[in-house]
């Protein structure tokens, strides 16, 4: 199970607590949002998480200290850093894979950068040991998953659905289909994400993919909560899920 | 600088120019871009499609646009000759349409029925409304909240040829807002829908393709000049805020050595002021809207606010040809402030009884700084991009007069 959150949403000073409640929750792994001003690919959900993040004083520097701060009592739990290219080259490439690498971050996902657009980038963070993790969609065609599995590594990002993240309409038996095929083409674990909003979703799709990811569905437990109450309630959505994926026969994740 | 014998060939094929444009989009989007490249070289090297353009821009915008010797504002500034490339004249009042035309009729191409836009002041949107109605296609139209609110009979007028304008909440709630509301749009609704970018920018081959289809305008300035005056001219200025008119005039040019091609950005309040729209003289090299190019943003990288009096000028990014041109020196770029802009939108009323947008008074207002500088016999070339009936109400206010 990989849950997302915005870092510095709904406050910074939660963000680590939250990153601990995750892991208490049953995280596998934490994809922890980079706020950008202007994100394309997500939805309106995510989108408030970003403004509120920045309206915050978050930055991609801050992240970074956040990161320092969880890794200070948890050495295990994998952080993939996810985000937009341009705080990134704001910082500079060498830097932000330095800092990345110094704070304790495992992989990084820059939503717009494509295999094609950033083959120096992937290299230097693969020199630092860190895992350049890549999207593939349902219209990627089989030469895009061979590219995809030469330049990234860690794990691949299948977005499950046509649109932005938090979408409605999710295809459990396309999902299904399309999985050996991915699974076999970049010969790493496939996340499945983008529309997974329940238990009963992240079972479906955990029967078939290695790992499921969920990402507007907790910022919608965040946004709905008291303040002093989020991180309890986003433990407690995340146990539920975890529940569900531990009924699967075989090997949930 | 770039001369005859060594042709400029930008983009390569995956949409760089230089350092700059590229394809920086999630992959949900690039199989919908593969299938646009496709489409598009096919289109573009096909007769019959190039037939068309050019039968629609004649019949229907109204092609060729004219060249006007504004001899009164020369003659009043004291030195180099004005010429003005009349776009303002074209059906709709501007430039936008010529891009319009052409993508629409891609979009028809592709056999998607359904076509959608982003617009700031809503100039593209009414452009975008207007040839899906010529086409029959149904239109949507993504427009920032505030825009909807400052632009209300923009807005009517979308609604009137059948679009469907639909306010956007997120963000700063203007252009850049409204652009990144239509990608998500696409992403979603791609096995019908077409995007019609409307300038420069974006990611491969918007760049390329919008440039393709505005290119109308330097070549038709290409005959028309020596026709006129017997000679090519010494600078042509243009206003940059995406860069669409610009590049659709210097572009034809970039190979004809001795003429200076002149980009003028949005001061705004003035540079040093923070509040303006100038990406190419005040910005810094990033990646936003599928693009690498000159950006106005934070320290940390955020995209920042942008201000200017011209709507189409206010965007905190530019198309990535024009990032190229400027580091290769082809082209230079300057700025004026929103005073200077209007003063040259009312010195233009007055002399040469033309109303021009707020967008085309920037490049005018730096034709009327560097003039008096030059000979009587110099030649500057300004691409009055479009007319100004739409920005009546900016200026009113300006002028303490309420409708």
């Amino acid at each position: 199970m990989i849950p997302f959150i915005t870092a510095g949403d709904p406050a910074p000073e939660l963000t680590v607590p939250l990153m601990h409640a995750l892991v208490e929750g049953g995280a596998d792994i934490i994809e922890l949002g980079v706020p950008f001003s202007d994100p394309m690919a997500d939805g309106p959900t995510i989108q408030r998480a970003s403004e509120r993040a920045l309206v915050n004083g978050m930055s991609l520097r801050k992240v970074l200290a956040l990161v320092s701060d969880f890794r200070a009592t948890n050495s295990d739990t994998p952080v993939v850093l996810m985000g937009y290219a341009n705080p990134i080259e704001a910082m500079g490439v060498d830097r932000f894979v330095a800092a990345a690498g110094a704070a304790g971050v495992d992989g990084v996902l820059v939503v717009d950068y494509p295999p094609e657009e950033c083959e120096a980038f992937a290299r230097t963070l693969k020199a630092g040991s860190m895992d350049p993790i890549f999207l593939l969609a349902p219209t990627s065609t089989e030469q895009r998953i061979r590219e995809v599995a030469t330049i990234g590594s860690g794990y691949i990002y299948y977005v499950s659905l046509k649109g932005v993240t938090g979408s409605g309409a999710l295809d459990f038996d396309d999902v299904a289909a399309r999985m050996p095929q991915i699974r076999q083409g970049v010969g790493m674990p496939v996340g499945v994400g983008f529309g997974i909003r329940d238990a009963e979703s992240a079972r479906r799709i955990g029967e078939v993919a290695d790992a499921v990811v969920i990402g507007s569905r907790i910022i919608e437990e965040i946004e709905d909560s008291p303040r002093d109450q989020a991180v309890a309630r986003v433990k407690n959505f995340v146990e539920g899920v975890r529940a569900a994926l531990d009924q699967i026969q075989g090997a949930p994740r | 600088m770039q001369t005859a014998d060594k042709p400029y060939r930008f983009p390569d094929s995956h949409g760089h120019f230089g350092p700059y444009g590229g394809v920086f989009v999630a992959e949900t989007l690039i199989p919908a871009l593969d299938e646009l490249n496709a489409a598009y070289e096919a289109c573009r090297s096909n007769p019959a499609f190039i037939a068309e353009f050019e039968y629609e821009l004649k019949h229907y915008v109204g092609r060729p646009s004219p060249i006007y010797h504004a001899k009164r504002i020369s003659d009043s500034l004291g030195g180099a000759q004005i010429y003005l490339k009349r776009e303002d004249l074209n059906h709709t009042g501007a430039h936008k349409v010529n891009n319009c035309i052409g993508q629409a009729l891609v979009a028809r191409y592709m056999g998607k029925p359904r076509v959608i836009a982003e617009t700031g002041a809503g100039q593209h949107g009414v452009a975008t409304a207007t040839v899906a109605a010529r086409y029959g296609m149904e239109c949507v139209v993504y427009m920032g909240a505030e825009d909807v609110k400052r632009q209300a009979a923009n807005v009517y007028r979308m609604k009137l040829l059948g679009a469907k304008v639909v306010p956007v909440e997120s963000g700063s709630k203007t252009l850049k807002d409204a652009l990144n509301e239509a990608m998500r749009d696409w992403v979603t609704n791609i096995h019908n829908t077409f995007y019609i970018i409307g300038t420069v920018a974006g990611p491969h081959p918007y760049p390329m393709m919008v440039r393709d289809f505005q290119t109308v305008i330097g070549k038709e300035c290409l005959v028309q000049m020596p026709e006129m005056t017997g000679r090519q001219p010494d600078y042509v200025i243009a206003c940059v805020g995406g860069g669409s008119n610009a590049m659709g005039i210097f572009h034809p040019y970039i190979d004809v050595p001795g003429v200076r091609l002149i980009g003028v950005e949005a001061y705004g309040e003035g540079l040093e002021s923070g509040r303006h729209a100038a990406s190419l003289t005040g910005g810094t090299p990033g990646v936003l809207h599928g693009n690498r190019t000159y950006l106005l943003q934070s320290e940390d990288g955020q995209i920042i606010e942008t201000h200017s009096i011209s709507a189409g000028l206010d965007y905190p990014g530019v198309g990535p040809e024009h990032a190229w041109l400027k580091d290769s020196d082809r082209a230079e770029y300057v700025g004026v402030t929103d005073q200077e802009a209007l003063a040259a939108f009312h010195n233009l009323c007055h002399l040469e009884g033309i109303i021009p947008a707020l967008e085309s008074s920037h490049a005018l207002a730096y034709a009327a700084k560097l003039a008096p500088t030059l000979p009587r016999d110099k030649i500057l070339l300004v691409n009055l991009s479009g007319r100004g009936d739409k920005d009546m109400h900016t200026v009113a206010e300006k002028s303490g007069i309420q409708f």
